[in-house]
């Protein structure tokens, strides 16, 4: 039985180590110094690259972690600081389930919300991926202040600091390095999201144009990409395209993980 | 009661220290309030916009959408109106979610109980990593690996020899496709590993070393320890698989790119079909001439809202009051 448990570790490694090698190496025959810099060429017209992709997918998650984190992280200063109110203890549960609310659900309310006031954009994609990464960032940021020592705390108030001004400088600062790692895994996790940027920034293949304009984004381009008949063309772009999404998402992960190490609870999200 | 115990009192005490200090903690207080606020208020717009932007749907077809078998947001005739029911979409949901169950959970407890019970820490920790690295991998490349690694894979090398041996099963029978709700289940099933796992050996992790210990000093082998181990974080296990149905239930990008996309009430596992998830990323942004075709497609993500909301409630609550008992007992 003790074998068996070890087979499923095994099984469960060589999907990834499958994605790694396939990614790698069908990405790297798509992968030229235009790829990275030329606007997208229709689906089926060879030449072109992903540069539009790069830039759409950079503004947007920056747009949505321009919202998301500051709400993400005050939201997780309350949960930490005032656990013992009882909006608390609901927010918290109702933050747990907003975590899990399926992203398509998202691309959804991002369109009700924004796209059908302003039309396909940069600024409705943001706000679903910024929907996203809050309960995120909350949570994490919850974890972090939570690890923060009591003596710390107790002894800035020992001190005469008001306590608001105790949180926001010694508990944040011992806090940081947790916070900074929930929030660099989020970015990660929203980079690689497609579902609710199809329904709200759609794609394009120019460079962006406005941030009521709908832009391409990475992922996006990934999906049309495989989706298109002309398999000599553009499923080498697909992964090429995934390649370096690939190589951002796991570069953000890794460097965090190693940082950062078991410390904090990275592994819930 | 318990609580106040814990916690010393010197947030009162501040109270008389200064009323500018207080009225500085106080508007903290207002502020974070405020922020955090932004859960409920999230929530409750989302529910508001998708029920009111699904109500044309609801009101037209009432019931029977649930129930309803005709996708049909183009009638055939103009005469006709167009016509929509979920019932192969929820359906589609249900298999592929409960194949991604029985594929990924025994999978997910091996390797927790590998991780937490049989091996060294240091090995474990190097694992594990690796094991979060298969949930960081974006799902639209999951489904683009499905497309053109996995689908040849299991068409050329498993689902002939599936059918040769479970053949007179009515859910292996029919023509071999290689876009297919079984390959849909698969590929969840490999998205659920890293989610139902991690959870699984902090449920392990948390069990107490007595029960460990009892279960030595009576003889136990290595195996029977790990059962009384999963005996012991049987609900919290429970959780973290609902947590991953969860998961399953609202995956999109992979299983809309391998599931065939087809509107079927299918009976064998091997023919395509659709769930919740993948005929809104699908339609969506092309459904915009008739007002109650996007109207339907909202009400598709309201159940898959609805059933995403319940699923997850009801496995936090498990979890929740699972680790309860050890967070109370203190022994974590």
């Amino acid at each position: 039985m003790i074998s068996l448990a070890y087979l499923a570790l095994v099984a469960a490694l060589i999907p990834l180590a499958s994605i790694l090698v396939e990614t790698i190496f069908r990405g790297l025959s798509a992968m030229s110094f235009s790829f990275f810099l030329e606007e997208i060429s229709p689906l089926g017209e060879p030449g072109g690259g992903i540069g539009p992709a790069i830039q759409g997918t950079l503004i947007v998650v920056a747009l949505a972690s321009s919202i998301g984190v500051p709400i993400g992280v005050f939201s997780g200063i309350y949960l930490a600081e005032f656990r013992q109110a009882r909006m608390a203890s609901v927010a918290r549960f109702l933050n747990d389930v907003l975590t899990n609310v399926p992203s398509i659900v998202l691309g959804i309310f991002g369109w009700t919300f924004v796209v059908v006031a302003i039309g396909w954009s940069v600024v409705a994609g943001a706000i679903a991926l910024a929907i996203m990464m809050i309960p995120i960032i909350t949570r994490t940021t919850e974890e972090a202040i939570r690890l923060v020592p009591a003596t710390m705390r107790e002894a800035a108030i020992a001190l005469g600091v008001p306590r608001w001004k105790t949180t926001l400088t010694v508990v944040l600062s011992s806090a940081k390095k947790g916070i900074a790692t929930g929030i660099l895994l989020s970015v990660a996790r929203i980079s690689g999201e497609t579902a609710p940027l199809l329904l709200t920034i759609l794609g394009s293949r120019f460079w962006f144009s406005g941030f009521t304009q709908p832009t391409a984004a990475l992922p996006v381009a990934v999906f049309n990409f495989s989706q298109s008949p002309y398999r000599l063309i553009d499923w080498p772009r697909a992964w090429g395209a995934s390649l370096i999404l690939i190589f951002i998402i796991l570069a953000i992960n890794i460097i965090v993980r190693y940082a950062t190490r078991e410390k904090y609870g990275a592994s819930n999200i | 009661m318990k609580t106040k115990e814990k916690r010393p009192k010197f947030l009162s005490n501040l109270r008389s220290i200064s009323k500018r200090k207080l009225s500085g903690d106080l508007s903290f207080k207002m502020f974070v309030t405020l922020i955090a606020c932004n859960i409920f208020i999230v929530l409750g717009l989302m529910f508001f916009q998708i029920i009111q932007n699904s109500w044309l749907s609801i009101q037209t077809y009432g019931i029977g959408f649930l129930v309803g078998k005709t996708w049909q947001p183009f009638p055939p005739s103009s005469s006709s109106l167009p016509s929509f029911g979920a019932l192969p979409l929820i359906w589609g949901t249900l298999v592929t979610s409960a194949i991604a169950l029985v594929l990924g959970v025994p999978v997910s407890l091996g390797i927790s109980l590998a991780l937490s019970e049989f091996s060294p820490k240091r090995f474990s920790y190097f694992i594990s990593f690796f094991v979060e690295l298969l949930a960081a991998i974006p799902s639209v490349i999951y489904g683009l690996w499905g497309i053109f690694v996995l689908i040849p894979f299991l068409q050329a090398n498993v689902y002939p020899y599936l059918q040769a041996v479970l053949g007179f099963l009515p859910i292996f029978q029919g023509t071999i496709r290689g876009p297919s709700v079984l390959t849909g289940g698969i590929i969840l099933a490999i998205m659920i590993i890293p989610t139902v796992s991690a959870i699984a050996r902090d449920v392990f992790a948390a069990v107490p070393n007595s029960q460990r210990e009892a279960a030595i000093a009576l003889g136990a082998t290595r195996w029977e320890k790990a059962k009384v181990v999963m005996s012991y974080g049987r609900s919290g296990v429970i959780g973290a698989i609902m947590l991953g149905l969860g998961r399953a239930m609202g995956e999109t990008m992979a299983i809309t790119m391998v599931i065939g996309n087809s509107f079927n009430l299918f009976s064998s596992f091997l023919e395509p079909g659709s769930t919740l998830a993948s005929i809104i990323a699908n339609e969506f942004t092309e459904a915009s001439s008739p007002p109650v075709y996007i109207s339907a497609l909202m009400e598709v993500g309201l159940i898959l809202l609805a059933l995403a909301i319940a699923v997850n409630g009801l496995a936090r609550l498990i979890i929740w009051r699972s680790t309860r008992k050890v967070r109370e007992v203190g022994l974590v």
